[in-house]
């Protein structure tokens, strides 16, 4: 590792109505090197990224490329001076081929050689090792791979500073890995990286320093050796951070009437979206999982019980009851709620404020000619800040000025508002800091000791271990598997997720 | 002490200030302000009001104000569900000229057939009849033109194109092309004055309306839905609200205005030209859209501003109508140009200029603080 | 319930779809309107008819705007349908446009169907060189009618035209005949560039620029909306100008100028504070002049059919046919001249 700094920030300032989001913010960048930037939601990893790269201009402070001070003006500014970027959220556009994504605003000229463009391209997702050919286009990918394809994008630019922001939330562990080759490929080739994750593993497994930040604030940078992971979080949180292993409380288990009336029952569910009929059910006060690959029909069996997509056949039962569900208001009827796996695309109201956002679902199973009031609207959202601790400047906020967790955490309010007797949690802890991931897991278990019923699904094996009691093994659209007490371990869960015994 | 609360009190102004600019209000309020100047300077009389009495014999109200609040009246209330429209479909109908044709001409198709000196009731009757048809007649083809938005995803301007193209063509068959004009001068009433009532009878009409969807908004939850489905649909469905429904009403709404809008048109000269009534009003109605600074892609909106917004075109228009120099030819690009600076203090773009601005001086601020206390 | 809204929904959208749709074919923009063959050999060969077809009537094709344009063009319209009928020895087929390229494809068309006639009021003046002479050398006689083209004489029989600065000239000759000792006008004007405006206010201006008591209020154009017009008199009366003519180059401005009138308590009429002038003898237009509201109303005489019929059936005296304009003073109006000459 070469000690000459590449990339040099002091006290970058940014501020937003009613928010300072940065607040002399010091951070350095050496030749080389592989820089974790972490922090907690709303801790202003995102704002100074974008700063960084000319989306949002800086209200204050000084950034130096290599000892020349510079002034980022635009993102493509931004490129031009080697500074790369791959998003947390795909910034991609679906509509295009591969190639054309890997290579729109780069040509030169207003003459394109569509060709050579396509086989270049070719060659480098082959050097990488992304299944996606030039041609396809890109919105028909898996969302990993349109990842991989922004990675492969900024990594062809050359660039003196490339800045990966989550971007292995929606990787598994191969890919995962192929990511940390290839960023270790480019370190050797003396290119600074900052990589910005929630993945603790992660971040000790390839990084080798870490910049911390805090509410807007530094906390402090330190090499990798000398900052245990504990200390990590301490800091990261500004408290002691107590034992997230053992949340779980057996006893609330052991509780649960397995053979009682189901909450919830569905038998032969038919989907239209491609998952086989299955059937499911759910007790009072259970947390259960959906897990599996990406793709493997999880999220789909889900929405098929909440009847966000066409259910096609299939009998539903609440509480031994038959009834009909066919659209989101029948299941949030019969006190079914549920947080969307695309926070951005299904949950949030981006521009409305986070009180609407609030009280939104409550709000439409009272009747569309039965409003709250403002007083009691108010009140709602207050409590469920609270409650939530959601961080926001106030209730008229828009959602979409929030961080990631904290939007999360609104749109956990409002499906908690609605007071159901059954929440389907689809990756409610995806994108967001793992404090606010301790936070939900433990919501979680604490609304089922209340006797709510739950489905909690996550891409972290580790998490749906620590929270349920009951995981629904999915593949290929299938339900292959159900595991329960002692078989809930990570081995046995990866077997049946594999498919073949597990001896 | 006293210096501090003195700092105080110049942050609050400050941000009282900030607060004002990043209002919805603040184009369409500034807007007047400068063309009540304008007009005050160039006429100083203009502003005055008179009481007088009219060729019927009544008192009535007369002065350019009492015209341009009359004048607007439908251009306000096509703003009203225009705005509703924007929001949920993030379009708008251009349909709404043509319509208005159409509104038009089916009151003028009931209100012909009848003998001019009918008693007061049966013209009552007469008037609620063609009223109600016209409604429905209006409101048919708002729905027309919504469930080509909501059902088969046309996007608004082109799903109202269709109609912006018949409009005027159904409007004249189904009056089989007769130029008609209404002797009855009870059927003027409506769009002029109702005797012994100094106030012209629209502005009544569009207090009425502008009540009714203050109402309808307070006690129904249009606006959170119109908004939720104009910002993320799918996130809508989610929530149990039906996006197709929603689209579906507010082009129904804006189908009412039109209705209502007609009758008030052709009221006003006991006559309809096909070709020309209401010539242009889509364009002024979705310009008084963005004029109350909301966004024409839909989402979020404020009703008040839209409506000033449509004050703020009439205005304009009359006070162009006012001045001999200004040549009958040129009149229409003497409107662009005000529009288009109008538009352009009201974009996105200055109004974030504005604030960058802001957020620099904070910053300067809070590098000073921190500086202090370093030192 | 749902189903009701459902079931009410789509009642709703194919009713406003069949609406549209039988609208469409009775009064669209294009349309070609064919009257059906008559299949009576008898009663077509009892018509005398100097260009034979094969089931004795003459073919015509007749190219016009499009009948909603104005209420003239409506009565020009019906007044064509009324001549050009089977009764009175004709085929006729239809066709609208107020686009210059849809009605020289229109012609072409008409020219491979073999009319007899071909009877145009283009919407554009010029781009019809071409296809009236395929026209001639297909041997099929072209009549304009209404609108004159910039194309040789030779490659049409005749032109039926109106003179709109004759009307003009007559309407503004008459308000000289009123003796005022001071003209104060309120000048509302028609489309700019139209050939009816052109004429209308050229009338006027030339008689303003040469007459010291003669000025101008106000002159915009209204663009032959009644509402506009409204709204400009209403700025002028709100202005506080006082004026005592209203010169209105249609009859629907005319209506918007006296309804601000009757806003405001200004008398107009015959005997009154505002003499009111309109033009296209509208029916309901000259029932006001016949009541004493308005002073005078100009024609623009729509019936030119009667003319091409007589062109037709006994050959074309000359080239460019002016037809007779009246104009109507209020004074003089008889209930029968609203009977014949409104439209």
């Amino acid at each position: 590792m070469k000690d000459s700094a590449v990339l040099e920030m002091r006290g970058i300032c940014k501020f937003f109505p009613g928010v300072r989001a940065l607040e002399n913010v010091d951070f350095t960048l050496r030749e080389g090197e592989i820089h974790a930037l972490m922090g907690e939601n709303g801790a202003g990893k995102s704002t100074l990224i974008k700063v960084l790269t000319g989306v949002y201009p800086k209200d204050g402070g000084d950034v130096t490329l290599s000892g020349q001070p510079v002034h980022i003006k635009s993102p493509q500014d931004a490129q031009n001076k080697g500074i790369a970027t791959v998003y947390q959220e795909i910034t991609l556009c679906p509509n295009l081929t591969v190639a054309e994504n890997m290579y729109i605003g780069r040509t030169s000229g207003p003459f394109t050689n569509w060709n050579k463009i396509n086989s270049s391209a070719g060659k480098l997702l082959d050097e990488l090792g992304i299944p996606a050919l030039p041609t396809e286009q890109l919105g028909n990918c898996s969302i990993a791979i349109q990842q991989m394809v922004a990675i492969a994008r900024a990594v062809d630019m050359d660039c003196k500073v490339l800045i990966l922001d989550e971007p292995t939330s929606s990787l598994d562990e191969q890919e995962v890995q192929k990511l940390f080759n290839l960023m270790r490929d480019l370190k050797a080739k003396g290119v600074g990286i900052i990589f910005v994750t929630h993945f603790l593993e992660q971040v000790y497994e390839v990084c080798d320093r870490i910049t911390v930040l805090r509410d807007g604030k530094l906390v402090g940078e330190y090499v990798i050796e000398d900052l245990p992971r504990v200390q990590l979080v301490s800091k990261m949180l500004g408290k002691d951070f107590d034992d997230m292993a053992e949340i779980k409380n057996d006893a609330d288990i052991e509780k649960i009437d397995y053979n009682g009336v189901p909450v919830y029952q569905a038998i032969n569910l038919t989907g239209t979206t491609g998952i086989k009929p299955f059937d499911f059910e759910i007790h009072k006060g259970e947390v259960n999982g959906f897990t599996g690959l990406l793709g493997s029909g999880r999220s789909e069996s889900v929405r098929a019980i909440f009847g966000a997509d066409r259910v096609a056949g299939g009998t539903v039962k609440i509480d031994g009851k038959e009834v009909k569900i066919r659209k989101p208001l029948d299941a949030m009827k019969h006190g079914i709620s549920y947080l969307p796996e695309d926070r951005k695309l299904d949950g949030i109201v981006g521009d409305l404020s986070v009180r609407d956002n609030i009280i939104l679902a409550l709000q439409v199973m009272k009747g569309f000619f039965k409003p709250f009031s403002r007083a009691q609207a108010e009140k709602f959202a207050d409590e469920y800040i609270k409650l939530l601790s959601i961080k926001t400047a106030s209730q008229d906020t828009p959602i979409k000025s929030l961080s990631g967790g904290n939007q999360q955490k609104v749109i956990l309010a409002r499906w908690l508002l609605a007071n159901p007797q059954y929440l389907i949690l689809d990756e409610p802890t995806r994108g967001i800091d793992v404090g606010t991931k301790v936070e939900i897991q433990k919501l979680v278990l604490k609304l089922a000791s209340e006797g709510k019923s739950i489905t909690f699904i996550s891409s972290e094996i580790d998490e749906m271990i620590r929270t349920c009691s009951r995981l629904v093994v999915m593949r290929d659209g299938k339900v292959v598997g159900e595991l329960k007490g002692d078989d809930l371990n990570q081995n046995k869960i990866m077997a049946t997720i594999a498919g073949g015994e597990s001896k | 002490m006293t210096t501090d609360t003195k700092v105080q009190s110049k942050g609050s102004a400050g941000e009282f200030f900030g607060k004002i600019i990043r209002n919805q209000l603040f184009i369409p309020i500034v807007a007047l302000t400068l063309l009540v100047i304008f007009n005050l300077i160039s006429d100083p009389g203009f502003f005055k009001i008179a009481l007088e009495p009219s060729s019927t014999g009544n008192l009535i109200l007369s002065g350019n104000l009492i015209t341009i609040i009359d004048n607007a009246s439908e251009l306000v209330i096509l703003a009203i569900g225009m705005t509703l429209v924007t929001s949920a479909s993030g379009g708008q109908d251009i349909s709404v000229g043509a319509t208005i044709a159409i509104a038009g001409s089916t009151v003028l198709r009931i209100v012909k057939g009848y003998a001019p000196d009918i008693p007061g009731s049966q013209f009552a009757g007469m008037i609620i009849v063609s009223f109600l048809l016209c409604v429905v007649v209006s409101a048919l083809f708002g729905a027309f033109n919504g469930a080509l938005v909501a059902f088969f995803k046309i996007q608004p301007m082109v799903a109202t194109l269709i109609l912006f193209t018949a409009g005027r063509s159904i409007a004249a068959w189904i009056n089989n092309n007769d130029n008609i004009s209404i002797n009855d001068k009870r059927f003027g009433y409506f769009g002029n004055f109702i005797p012994g009532i100094p106030v012209p009878t629209p502005v009544f009409i569009t207090i009425f309306c502008i009540i009714v969807i203050a109402l309808v908004l307070k006690f129904t939850n249009l606006r959170l839905y119109s908004q939720s489905v104009g910002i993320n649909a799918s996130s809508s469905r989610l929530n149990g609200i039906n996006p197709k429904m929603i689209k579906l009403l507010t082009f129904v709404i804006l189908g009412v205005c039109v209705a209502v809008c007609g009758f008030i048109k052709v009221s006003r000269t006991s006559s309809i030209t096909y070709s020309v009534i209401a010539n242009n009003i889509e364009m002024d109605a979705i310009l008084a859209v963005a004029l109350g600074g909301n966004n024409l892609g839909g989402g979020k909106f404020n009703l008040t501003s839209s409506v000033l917004g449509a004050y703020v075109i009439q205005f304009l228009t009359t006070t162009l109508y006012k001045f001999k120099e200004i040549d009958s030819s040129s009149i229409s690009a003497y409107k662009a140009v005000v529009v288009i600076l109008l538009i352009i203090i009201s974009s996105p773009f200055v109004r974030k200029l504005i604030e960058d601005f802001k957020n620099k001086r904070e910053a300067a601020k809070a590098e000073a603080a921190v500086g202090k206390e370093k030192a | 319930m749902k189903k009701l809204v459902k079931m009410l929904v789509s009642s709703a959208v194919v009713a406003a779809m069949a609406f549209g749709m039988t609208a469409c074919t009775s009064g669209g923009n294009p349309t070609t309107q064919a009257t059906t063959k008559a299949p009576d050999e008898t009663a077509a060969a009892t018509t005398a008819a100097p260009a034979d077809t094969g089931d004795g009537l003459i073919k015509v094709g007749i190219i016009n705007n499009d009948p909603n344009e104005s209420g003239y063009r409506t009565a020009n319209d019906r007044d064509m349908k009324a001549t050009f009928t089977e009764e009175n020895g004709y085929e006729a087929s239809f066709f609208y446009s107020l686009k210059n390229e849809d009605q020289i494809a229109a012609a072409q068309k008409f020219i491979q169907d073999e009319v007899d006639y071909l009877l145009i009021s283009a919407a554009g003046t010029s781009g019809w060189d071409g296809v009236l002479e395929q026209a001639q050398k297909a041997g099929i006689k072209v009549i304009l009618f209404d609108r004159t083209i910039d194309a040789s004489e030779d490659l049409y029989e005749a032109s039926i035209v109106s003179d709109m600065a004759k009307e003009g000239q007559q309407a503004v000759d008459w308000l000289a005949s009123q003796n005022l000792s001071e003209y104060k006008i309120v000048h509302i004007q028609g489309v700019m560039g139209s050939s009816a405006q052109i004429g209308r206010s050229g009338a006027l201006d030339t008689k303003v620029a040469a007459e010291a008591n003669w000025s101008i209020v106000k002159q915009q154009t209204a663009e032959w909306s009644e509402e506009t017009a409204q709204q400009i008199v209403q700025a002028v009366i709100d202005s506080g100008e006082t004026f005592n003519v209203i010169y209105a180059e249609n009859d629907n401005m005319a209506k918007g100028a006296v309804a601000a009138l009757d806003k405001a308590n200004i008398s107009h009429g015959v005997g009154k504070d505002v003499i009111v002038i309109g033009f296209d003898c509208n029916t309901w237009a000259l029932e006001e002049l016949l009541a004493g509201n308005w002073n005078y109303d100009g024609q623009c005489n729509p019936f030119q059919a009667s003319y091409i019929d007589n062109i037709i059936k006994n050959g074309a005296s000359q080239k460019v046919v002016i037809m007779e304009e009246k104009g109507f003073d209020a004074t003089t109006i008889t209930a029968d001249d609203v009977a014949n000459y409104g439209i």
